[in-house]
């Protein structure tokens, strides 16, 4: 009776650990588990049979693998564009005082914080003002538009963080600007940036509200798959989303692993 | 981008630097020789630090020049003057290991082979065996030397020391200064030192510099500030002072010998007319007279007698005591003034000196300076404490 109260509180830490786990990677399972299934009918929510069927023509269903294509260029382009200007926006923040400062630090929030169907129709609204025509661009503005506060936070962190004197000592150790810059500045800037890209690779790969309502005639993969749940789900998402999660995990193992290498052998020299 | 010339001296004209409304610097002129360890001591906020900067690049001087030798580099940036900086905070790149840190100016100016270079600034600075650990994982001590060496290794004209050893605790800093001026003897480059330790300025410095508010106080080798200092914030920012106001009552002449007598609390004072920075003075002016601490005697007052002839003296009541160690320091109440110090040797032990007993302080009146008596005689006496 005691032993195992013994050993309970000993490892409590891991146990409560692999529980939170689980609970956090049961979804994932579950869609790993049924992108193995054959279905009777158009639902794939019991379990029938093994099969690999659809993990050997995953583009097998009609206009899947298209609206694949288009979210991955617009999460692509979305998150070039936003990085690049989140990165500035947060240097300017940080470095520079200027008129409205205060105003924009607290203005690019808002897109965090608003509900987003709020902005969603108020963006719908904006562009058939406009005269703009729904599709690709619309999309792809909107999704610059809200990445664009999430790479701000992200990159803003890491700026507060850095010395000034690391970008003076540079200029006095005879790099210009231009060098100064990508010798020192954006390595030591480049984990935040990282961070911010990937969140907004993810929000925008998957954002379904403010694309519903702006994307016109044009199809992207979250609104795919909600259009076809209504009439059946194929077992191709699951394939779909299974090797996302995949290359998901790929990417974070593969950081892990170079991050821990390079510790070790900077531990390992005399 | 560096360019070898001979004459090497820093030449300061008339720089100032304004922020706004406020002057961190007033217009000043200095010379710093080529070759020579120069400190630069005062407060903080005392514009030490805004001159440093304005030498290496970093500020824009609101007037004047900047020479170094006979080139005028006040409108070069940083990274186009031969001048090279140790930070406060070392300011290592935390993203690059130790050698890659010191070969960083090398590369920077287009040097390929760099390995050898690199190697013997390492091994000056000790650190041979730390080439590829990154900065965070050395100590603070460490980080220092490898600021040094990145800097030295681009052999600047000139190497300017913004406060270097202020995060380090006592210990470590007694043993880098030292390092510090060995280094600087065997390359013979130009330091120009940034520190608010009076300590630390006259243990290293050839010559410093006090500034105070913007403005150099007095300039001068450690020896001659402390032994002359010529204004009120010098003779207490260096060391201690007693300062005691008093009344000329003759006036001195002006020959080798001459010497100015004052009146204060009842008692007479002489001092040589030489050591008093506000002249012979006029009869019946006021002037501060100055003693340092250490070179007052202490005689119990029922002893007065044995005290030698043509010896300044002053009666007073020791108010408190410390033991030191090696000496023992005596705060004296007087009807001269409140609160005098004396340091006392602990060569022999003496009974009777203890807090209440009536004394005689006596010094001799060559140790006696005088300063202009329209002076804060406080200024300098709040120092910024020691980083510990």
């Amino acid at each position: 009776m005691a032993a195992p109260l013994k050993w309970l509180r000993r490892n409590l830490v891991v146990v409560a650990g692999l529980l939170t786990l689980a609970y956090l990677i049961m979804p994932n399972i579950v869609v790993l588990v049924f992108s193995f299934n054959k279905p009777r009918g158009r639902f794939n929510y019991a379990w029938q049979e093994f099969s690999l069927d659809a993990w050997k023509d995953p583009c097998g269903v009609a206009d899947m693998c298209g609206s694949l294509a288009l979210s991955l260029q617009i999460a692509g382009w979305a998150t070039l564009v936003a990085t690049v200007l989140g990165t500035l926006i947060a240097f300017a923040l940080v470095r520079y005082r200027f008129r409205a400062r205060g105003a924009i630090n607290s203005l690019i929030f808002l897109p965090m914080a608003m509900p987003e169907v709020v902005m969603a129709a108020s963006l719908l609204t904006l562009f058939l003002n406009m005269g703009a025509q729904l599709g690709f661009y619309t999309v792809l503005i909107a999704h610059i538009m809200f990445c664009l506060s999430f790479v701000v936070v992200a990159v803003k962190a890491r700026v507060m963080s850095m010395d000034p004197r690391l970008e003076e000592a540079a200029r006095d150790l005879y790099a210009g600007p231009v060098q100064t810059f990508l010798r020192v500045t954006l390595p030591i800037a480049a984990p935040g940036i990282a961070a911010g890209a990937m969140l907004a690779f993810a929000l925008s790969f998957d954002d379904f509200i403010i694309t519903n309502f702006n994307a016109g005639s044009t199809v992207t993969f979250p609104m795919f798959v909600w259009g076809s749940a209504q009439r059946g789900t194929p077992v191709e998402i699951n394939v779909i989303g299974t090797a996302m999660f995949a290359v998901a995990v790929l990417v974070v193992v593969a950081g892990q692993l170079i991050s821990g290498r390079r510790q070790r052998a900077a531990a390992q020299q005399p | 981008m560096t360019q070898k010339s001979t004459g090497g001296d820093v030449r300061l004209s008339g720089i100032s630097k304004t922020y706004g409304s406020f002057t961190a610097v007033h217009p000043l002129d200095l010379t710093v020789p080529q070759g020579s360890f120069f400190a630069l001591l005062g407060a903080s906020g005392c514009g030490k630090t805004t001159t440093l900067r304005m030498i290496a690049g970093l500020e824009d001087p609101t007037t004047g020049t900047v020479f170094l030798g006979d080139r005028d580099v006040t409108e070069l940036p940083p990274y186009k003057r031969p001048v090279n900086t140790v930070f406060q905070s070392y300011a290592l790149f935390p993203h690059l290991d130790i050698y890659e840190n010191v070969a960083f100016g090398l590369r920077r100016r287009g040097i390929k082979s760099v390995k050898k270079q690199v190697g013997e600034m390492l091994d000056l600075v000790q650190l041979g065996d730390f080439a590829r650990r990154k900065p965070h994982q050395l100590s603070g001590g460490q980080q220092q030397r490898v600021a040094v060496a990145r800097a030295l290794i681009n052999h600047p004209q000139v190497l300017l020391l913004d406060e270097p050893l202020g995060a380090l605790d006592l210990k470590l800093r007694r043993q880098m200064q030292l390092e510090l001026k060995r280094i600087q003897t065997e390359v013979g480059i130009t330091f120009i030192h940034v520190t608010h330790d009076q300590e630390e300025a006259m243990t290293m410095a050839d010559t410093v510099a006090v500034m105070n508010a913007g403005r150099v106080e007095q300039l001068g080798a450690p020896a001659e500030l402390y032994e002359h200092p010529r204004s009120t914030f010098v003779a207490n920012f260096l060391g201690t002072s007693n300062l005691i106001e008093a009344e000329v009552v003759e006036s001195g002449g002006t020959g080798p010998g001459a010497e100015i007598a004052v009146t204060a609390g009842g008692g007479k004072l002489r001092l040589p007319a030489g050591r008093s920075s506000a002249g012979g003075g006029s009869v019946g002016s006021k002037l501060l007279v100055g003693v340092r601490p250490e070179k007052i005697s202490l005689a119990l007052a029922e002893e007065a007698g044995s005290v030698p002839d043509g010896r300044n003296t002053v009666t007073g009541r020791i108010a408190a005591s410390s033991f030191i160690g090696v000496s023992t320091q005596y705060v004296v109440d007087s009807p001269v003034g409140q609160g005098l110090e004396v340091y006392v040797q602990n060569t022999e032990h003496r009974d009777g000196l203890a807090p209440g007993a009536d004394v005689v302080l006596h010094w001799n009146p060559d140790h006696t300076f005088g300063l202009d008596a329209a002076q804060d005689r406080t200024a300098g006496t709040e120092k910024v404490e020691d980083a510990t």
